[in-house]
């Protein structure tokens, strides 16, 4: 049986699309309106709040805590601190990507660590003679994702510290009288939020973030719109822009972090003492720049992407719903070179963009390529640049 | 801004059509100067908070026409261009009941259908022809119109490329675009349609902002032209820029600067100077003159050629022409600061109904009668009005829980004939809140605030003559090769180097840039070939 988050008997009844998506083996809303780009607009302009709830959730506690993840975590867990959160990989013994995800440090000894796949055998596998335990306690919380210009006064209206909030930092504080653990996080690339509620209490804590927001007219926002969002901030998705090692048949399927676009995650990797997994393939790339492609950004030549439609008779289709499926990338001289693997119109940027594998030549920002487009059945190749990524990057997402 | 100051080009009047001219010339490497008048940019595309936390749309309120190669050329998504989608379309009926169309193609077809089962899918025919229409006189809007009456090579083929493109379209447009740009939209709309709701609907677009009925020979282009813009890629929808249209044309502001654009607020002009038929400048109200190689009027062309420059320098069939432009604006605005959300009883407490416009104009015989009133000089008694309670698409525009309400009103014709505006103000505003009170019981009570712009107030104001929001209107013999006048559609004027770019220019009318964007493509050419530019590159 597909399972309800804890959140669903109110998703449920704002649902009126009748439109759900399986996450996790949880069921989710697609979108709650006809028009997915009010729910969009709704996290750009003002605030929506999106039910995150099926992510894996892990408990990673004891005196050895930190020296555990500090092994199995590409990115030095070290420096994040109590009360603050990492976006992180974490690699095969060969550098290659299993998986990434968001870490947050409730204490010196305890963290909370989320995923979209389940490793809970991968850690606990790890663990050794540590004095760690890992525990699976996705079931124990709900987590709600508020985000969008309004989300800080709205939140604060409830729970005032938060207003202090620095990006990447976690407070544990209470709404209403539901404990909850309030992080500057989520998948938007705007200011935002994630509150992880005990799930008992979800249903308490959604009214009352829905009630302080009525007159802000905050609105849920699905599945389709958090992937629009994700897009535009250059945020990834595995199994859509890379496969974890893990599950790959072969190593073309794989990816590292610095083919990703993650390379920053290691730039103090010579002062760092840490012995952890893919070190040593991490310093080779680095060393030997093997990397064998780059994960960038691209923008499509808006008057080039009209031609090709004007000159066929066609008006120039601008559609937000993420393609995210291969779409070939061409060198100026016509030769496949990549392929991009999430594809969109933005709606704030007013153009075309892509996330894209490019080889190491064509990564700079500027550099032009060719995306295969298709109208009408059949194959068009339209002029694109590179791009530096995030694609929409707001003052207000980290100040 | 001192006397000695000199500059490439000067642009009169900070409307989007100037601001758009603006930034594009200094986007070519031309010393700009924007001059306003008023306090502020924007012309008739302002948002001004008249109570505080309430924003109100002054005159324009919503967007569509604005061309896309305007918002990426000038890179207007980096200074903060945002239109906010208007999914709804609501028109309340005098029975209780309503149309109400989303975005969601089968629901509206429910929704057609629960007034007239066969105008379901009539509707998706007509909305499909009207899209093969505009995507047919897409090129036609987006590029500088032949010049009808030289004999140049160059215009000559012009025009013979502007017969092989119509040439090449299919009978079926071809013929739509004729009845469209000649007749009534009443006419079209009767062979489609039997719902009165949904063709009063309809023809609202018809109408706004012109002295026509849905009846009137004339209606049918109003109707095309309404048609004609876009939201994100989708033909003849609309969006609320963020922060109403003045919003935008801030954002405009920051573009024009960005490319090194000078704005000059309060800088009323008196006369752009000349010597011997050649444009040396403007002379401003505070008596300092100003040098300039170009100057381009964003005004109307009433104030272009009879107002700016002395009219005896310029040809007499020019001068005759624009006389007899016709302007008779006839549309007002009153705006409303609410309490709270109108309530329309057969919807209860829903307000998602409120997402985009409200279309008070139940029927063609509803309109036409709003009209008759206009045609023998009086304000209609039932007035049309278009309205959008602009906070619930945008909440910041009104604090937590208020609101804040655009209504734009039709009839109200600028000559009164048995009064005048100052006189009917208020009366006129009373008669929009009745008519808001019998369709929203209760409306009145609501209203914290009015804010009452009747043509004559558009034309103070704005300096639109005559309030015409078109800056002259829509009629066949004042657009495209006429527009404003037969041999001055292309920007130029009599004088070497005076130009326009506003409204009363091709494609011009409502907020849509091109006439500023095409001048400016006009003026850089004229300027490389003469080589008058100084820096620009060829």
């Amino acid at each position: 049986m597909i399972e309800p988050t804890p959140f669903h008997a109110r998703t449920a009844a704002l649902n009126r699309t009748g439109l759900w998506s399986h996450w996790a083996g949880q069921i989710v809303v697609e979108r709650y309106d006809l028009d997915p780009k009010v729910e969009y607009y709704a996290v750009r302009n003002a605030a929506g709040l999106f039910d995150t709830s099926p992510l894996f959730k892990y408990r990673i506690a004891g005196p050895d805590a930190e020296r555990f993840l500090a092994g199995v975590l590409a990115r030095d867990v070290r420096k994040c601190r109590p009360g603050q959160a990492q976006y992180t990989f974490w690699c095969d013994d060969r550098g290659f990507v299993n998986e990434d995800g968001v870490v947050f440090r409730t204490s010196s000894d305890e963290f909370l660590l989320t995923s979209a796949e389940p490793n809970l055998s991968y850690l606990r596998n790890l663990i050794g003679y540590l004095r760690v335990e890992v525990e699976d306690v996705s079931a124990d919380y709900g987590i709600l994702v508020l985000a969008g210009p309004g989300s800080r006064a709205l939140l604060a209206s409830l729970a005032t510290e938060t207003s202090q909030l620095e990006y990447f930092h976690l407070t544990q504080t209470k709404i209403g009288s539901a404990p909850v653990i309030v992080s500057r996080t989520g998948y938007t690339g705007d200011l935002g939020y994630e509150v992880w509620v005990e799930s008992g209490d979800a249903l308490a804590v959604w009214d009352a973030l829905m009630e302080a927001g009525s007159s802000r007219r905050l609105i849920p926002f699905g599945n389709l719109v958090l992937r629009m969002l994700r897009i535009e901030a250059g945020l990834l998705l595995i199994g859509v822009d890379f496969r974890s090692s893990r599950f790959a048949w072969t190593d073309e399927q794989r990816a590292t972090p610095i083919e990703l676009g993650y390379g920053w995650m290691f730039r103090d990797l010579a002062k760092d003492d840490r012995a952890f997994i893919g070190r040593k393939a991490i310093e080779a790339e680095l060393a030997g720049a093997t990397s064998r492609w780059k994960l960038v950004g691209i923008e499509l030549d808006w008057r080039r992407f009209d031609d090709a439609h004007r000159s066929l008779g066609l008006p120039t289709p601008k559609i937000d719903v993420p393609v995210e499926e291969a779409m070939m990338i061409y060198s100026l001289d016509r030769e496949v070179v990549g392929f991009s693997s999430s594809f969109m119109y933005s709606p704030m940027l007013q153009r075309h963009i892509a996330l894209a594998r490019v080889p190491l030549s064509l990564m700079a920002p500027g550099s032009p390529v060719q995306l295969e487009i298709m109208i009408n059945h059949r194959f068009y190749p339209v002029g694109a640049t590179v791009t530096r990524l995030p694609f929409f990057n707001p003052e207000r997402k980290t100040v | 801004m001192s006397a000695s100051r000199s500059y490439d080009a000067i642009v009169i009047g900070a409307g989007h059509n100037g601001l758009v001219n603006g930034a594009y010339l200094a986007k070519a490497g031309l010393k700009t100067l924007i001059l306003e008048r008023r306090h502020l940019v924007g012309g008739a595309a302002i948002t001004e908070e008249l109570r505080p936390g309430f924003q109100f749309t002054t005159f324009s309120y919503a967007l569509s026409l604005i061309r896309p190669d305007i918002v990426a050329e000038l890179e207007l998504t980096k200074h903060g261009f945002m239109v906010l989608p208007m999914p709804h379309s609501f028109a309340p009926m005098e029975n209780g009941d309503h149309l109400l169309i989303g975005t969601d193609h089968y629901r509206n077809q429910i929704e057609v259908a629960r007034h007239s089962q066969r105008d379901a899918d009539a509707l998706e025919d007509f909305e499909h022809l009207m899209g093969m229409v505009v995507q047919a006189v897409k090129p036609l809007v987006d590029s500088i119109p032949p010049n009808i009456v030289s004999k140049e090579p160059e215009e000559l083929a012009r025009m013979a490329a502007l017969g092989s493109h119509l040439r090449n379209l299919d009978p079926k447009v071809l013929h739509m675009l004729v009845r469209l740009l000649t007749g009534s939209s009443a006419d079209i709309l009767d062979d489609y349609f039997e719902s009165e709701i949904l063709k009063g609907w309809l023809a609202s677009s018809s109408i706004i902002g012109s002295k026509v009925g849905p009846r009137s020979q004339g209606s049918g282009l109003v109707l095309l032209y309404h048609s004609m813009g876009e939201y994100d890629g989708i033909f003849g929808k609309w969006g609320l820029h963020k922060g109403g249209n003045g919003g935008f044309t801030q954002v405009l502001a920051r573009a024009a600067q960005a490319y090194g654009a000078e704005i000059a607020l309060n800088s009323p002009v008196t006369a752009v100077t000349t010597t011997n038929g050649r444009v040396t400048g403007v002379a401003l109200e505070s008596g300092v003159e100003l040098e300039a190689t170009v100057v381009v009027s964003a005004l109307d062309p009433r104030r272009t050629f009879l107002q700016l420059v002395d009219p005896r320098e310029l040809p007499l069939d020019l001068v005759e022409n624009i006389r007899r432009m016709r302007f008779q604006g006839t549309s007002s605005k009153v705006n409303f600061a609410l309490d709270g959300l109108p309530r329309y009883p057969a919807l209860g407490d829903r307000w998602e109904q409120y997402r985009g416009f409200i279309n008070i104009g139940p029927s063609i015989d509803y309109l036409e009668r709003a009209f008759d009133d206009a045609k023998y000089g009086s304000y209609s008694r039932r007035p049309y009005i278009d309205a959008s309670i602009q906070s619930v698409i945008d909440p910041e525009m009104a604090p937590p829980g208020k609101h804040v309400m655009s209504c734009f009103v039709q009839y109200t014709p600028y000559h009164l004939k048995e009064s005048d505006w100052d006189t009917e103000r208020e009366n006129m505003a009373d008669t929009v809140q009745n008519t808001l009170e019998r369709f929203f019981p209760g409306f009145s009570n609501l209203v914290l605030q009015r804010e009452v712009v009747t043509p004559l107030d558009i034309e103070r104001t704005v300096g639109l003559t005559e309030g015409n929001i078109f800056a002259g209107e829509f009629l066949a013999p004042q657009m495209y090769f006429f527009r404003p006048a037969p041999g001055w559609n292309q920007y130029r004027t009599p004088l070497d180097g005076y130009y326009q770019c506003g409204s009363g220019t091709h494609p011009g009318g409502c907020v849509i840039g091109a006439p500023g964007k095409l001048a400016s493509t006009q003026i850089i050419s004229d300027l490389r070939e003469k080589a008058w530019g100084g820096g620009l590159p060829r």
